[in-house]
């Protein structure tokens, strides 16, 4: 349906000779739909893509807010990357976030929409409450804090040391080795977010005789419907979700900084983002954190596009 | 719904081993997910001396209101009166919820349904704009709103949130699945101009795209303290107010779980409100098709 409007739109760009009258023909008798776009498109220029423009350019600036910016070329970008070690211990922790946060999460909210979608109405509703309370709740995830907590009250350390497995507490936000994998799972707790509400709208959305007409074609199990059938349908949705998640699994930082301190123990789940609001926020040093913003930029949309790529595989 | 839930059962044959492995799938998961919810709605109602006992106790012993009780006499000794930072809390939600879906939902239309020159320009935009850390992009925004005079008002934190990039790509993605073409063609046959098309037959059928966006922006703004824009105490929100209150140490521990309760329950309504329409039109839907 679709690619015969695009097709309509395209006419005009593609004959070479008249090809800007014509695209102006087509400007001038949509005027109404600028007009529509015009509120949202001014204050999205004002508000987002001047201030990301401005930022990019001060990445190139010493700037400490109190002094006019200084052109330094690309200084904050060799500081970064051959100075500062505890950047890339961030880079290294955010990446193994993402790897392992943004797929498991994703997959989890879609598996899990997708089998909440096949049960009844009631017991879908109650389910979706479920998975997704957790995200709505603001800062429910503090009670994650009670749960290890270094003392005899939390939680874990209560009922290990009540059964005998341990003698003393253990400092389970503060010890390195622990600090990782348990950021870890109180983010996969709270990730059931956007992505798996738009999942559970867009499933809601199919249409049932889809379904009719390719068990009539063949179709043998839930398998087979899913990637034949349920996947294409959710092409946009899918992408619209990965991109929740790459940049939500990409840009963890209030919640580490919560949960196990700011700095953690050794830098133990120091990330990209946390490095950013050190140098924005405390040491006042807005190039410098601009170009840290650059450059995780620059890695989200590098792995968007890779995403991308797979996606279009989907249902193949 | 029930004679198309029928229809499903009838037309695939789905293998016990495969429904239960997803019956364990689902109960495990949503053990995980529902365990630490419960504890703190246990929490709230736990007296001091439960909170910090040895070994500690998932659910509570002797319920009490009692943390509750406490949240109101602090909210009562409060030089702002409570109401005022619900009020600010409650204009926020509504404006900056109301504003981002009509803009969003009117741009979206643009880029979905006209697609005229640009938009797809446009929406690449957007998208990477969604990849750009706001941390860096704060001190360019204040500057703006300083420099447009709403410092200080609840302004700043409202109208930047109008072109939220989500909000827009979300509404842009449900047009796009959910809206027949054929139906805004026999529109335009019949003359109507695209603020009809947009209000009477794209809007309805896109219910569940904006039932959505008012989920996701209301769970957002409600948690919205005010940042650096508010200065007046008469100008600052709940959830500011509710965290000064459990800023106490060891003895308002029992306040903060009331606190956390109260903030966790209205966005769960507001949630379980749509929810319920969201299923409601679904249904409707797809049996007009």
């Amino acid at each position: 349906m679709s690619s015969v409007v695009r097709k309509q739109s395209q006419v005009g760009v593609e004959t070479r000779p008249g090809r800007r009258s014509a695209l102006f023909k087509e400007m001038a008798a949509h005027k109404i739909c600028y007009l529509f776009l015009a509120p949202y498109a001014i204050l999205f220029i004002v508000f987002t893509v001047v201030p990301v423009v401005m930022a990019i350019l001060l990445s190139f600036t010493y700037f400490n807010m109190l002094q006019p910016p200084q052109w330094i070329g690309l200084h904050n970008y060799i500081r970064l990357f051959l100075e500062d070690d505890i950047f890339l211990i961030a880079v290294k922790n955010t990446l193994v976030y993402a790897t392992i946060t943004g797929p498991v999460s994703y997959l989890l909210s879609f598996v899990t929409a997708w089998l909440i979608n096949e049960l009844k109405p009631k017991a879908r509703a109650f389910l979706t409450l479920l998975f997704y309370a957790p995200s709505i709740s603001g800062n429910a995830y503090m009670i994650w804090r009670i749960i290890f907590s270094g003392d005899t009250y939390g939680i874990i350390n209560g009922f290990l040391m009540y059964w005998g497995f341990i003698d003393a507490p253990v400092q389970w936000l503060l010890n390195p080795d622990y600090i990782m994998p348990l950021v870890i799972l109180v983010v996969l707790w709270m990730s059931m977010g956007t992505g798996f509400l738009v999942f559970i709208a867009g499933l809601q959305g199919i249409d049932p005789r889809l379904y009719e007409a390719g068990a009539i074609d063949g179709v043998r199990n839930r398998w087979q419907e899913l990637w034949y059938l349920t996947l294409p349908q959710m092409r946009g949705y899918l992408m619209f979700g990965a991109i929740i998640t790459i940049t939500s699994s990409f840009t963890v930082a209030g919640e580490i900084s919560n949960l196990v301190g700011f700095p953690s123990t050794d830098y133990a789940a120091h990330t990209i983002v946390q490095h950013l609001q050190d140098y924005g926020s405390i040491r006042f040093d807005m190039g410098y954190a601009s170009a840290i913003a650059v450059i995780l930029f620059f890695m989200m949309v590098v792995t968007q596009r890779v995403v991308q790529k797979l996606l279009n595989k989907v249902g193949e | 719904m029930a004679s198309r839930l029928s229809i499903r059962k009838r037309r695939l044959a789905r293998s016990t081993g495969g429904d239960l492995v997803i019956m364990m799938f689902l109960l495990i998961g949503g053990a995980f997910m529902v365990i630490p919810m419960i504890m703190i709605i246990s929490n709230a109602f736990k007296p001091l001396n439960e909170l910090f006992l040895f070994p500690p106790r998932l659910i509570v012993r002797n319920p009490t209101t009692k943390n509750f009780h406490d949240l109101m006499v602090m909210m009562a000794q409060s030089w702002v009166p409570f109401g005022r930072y619900l009020l600010n809390s409650l204009i926020i939600v509504f404006f900056g919820t109301l504003g981002n879906v009509f803009f969003g939902s009117l741009a979206a239309y643009v880029i979905s349904i006209r697609k005229v020159p640009g938009t797809r320009f446009f929406m690449g935009i957007v998208i990477l704009s969604l990849m750009f850390s706001s941390e860096v992009t704060r001190i360019p925004n204040y500057v703006t709103i300083a420099w447009l005079g709403w410092i200080d008002s609840l302004r700043a934190i409202i109208i930047p949130r109008w072109s939220s990039s989500m909000g827009l790509y979300l509404m842009k993605n449900f047009m796009d699945h959910m809206i027949d073409r054929s139906l805004v063609e026999a529109a335009e046959m019949d003359g109507a101009n695209d603020f009809r098309i947009y209000w009477q037959i794209v809007m309805p059928n896109v219910k569940p795209a904006w039932l959505t966006m008012i989920i996701l922006l209301f769970q957002e703004l409600w948690r919205t303290q005010g940042g650096h824009y508010i200065y007046s105490e008469q100008l600052k929100t709940l959830p500011y107010a509710l965290s000064q209150i459990t800023q106490g140490g060891v003895a308002r521990q029992g306040v903060q779980a009331a606190v956390t309760l109260v903030m966790m329950v209205i966005p769960i309504i507001v949630f379980l409100v749509n929810q319920s329409k969201i299923v409601d039109t679904m249904g409707t839907s797809g049996m007009a098709n």
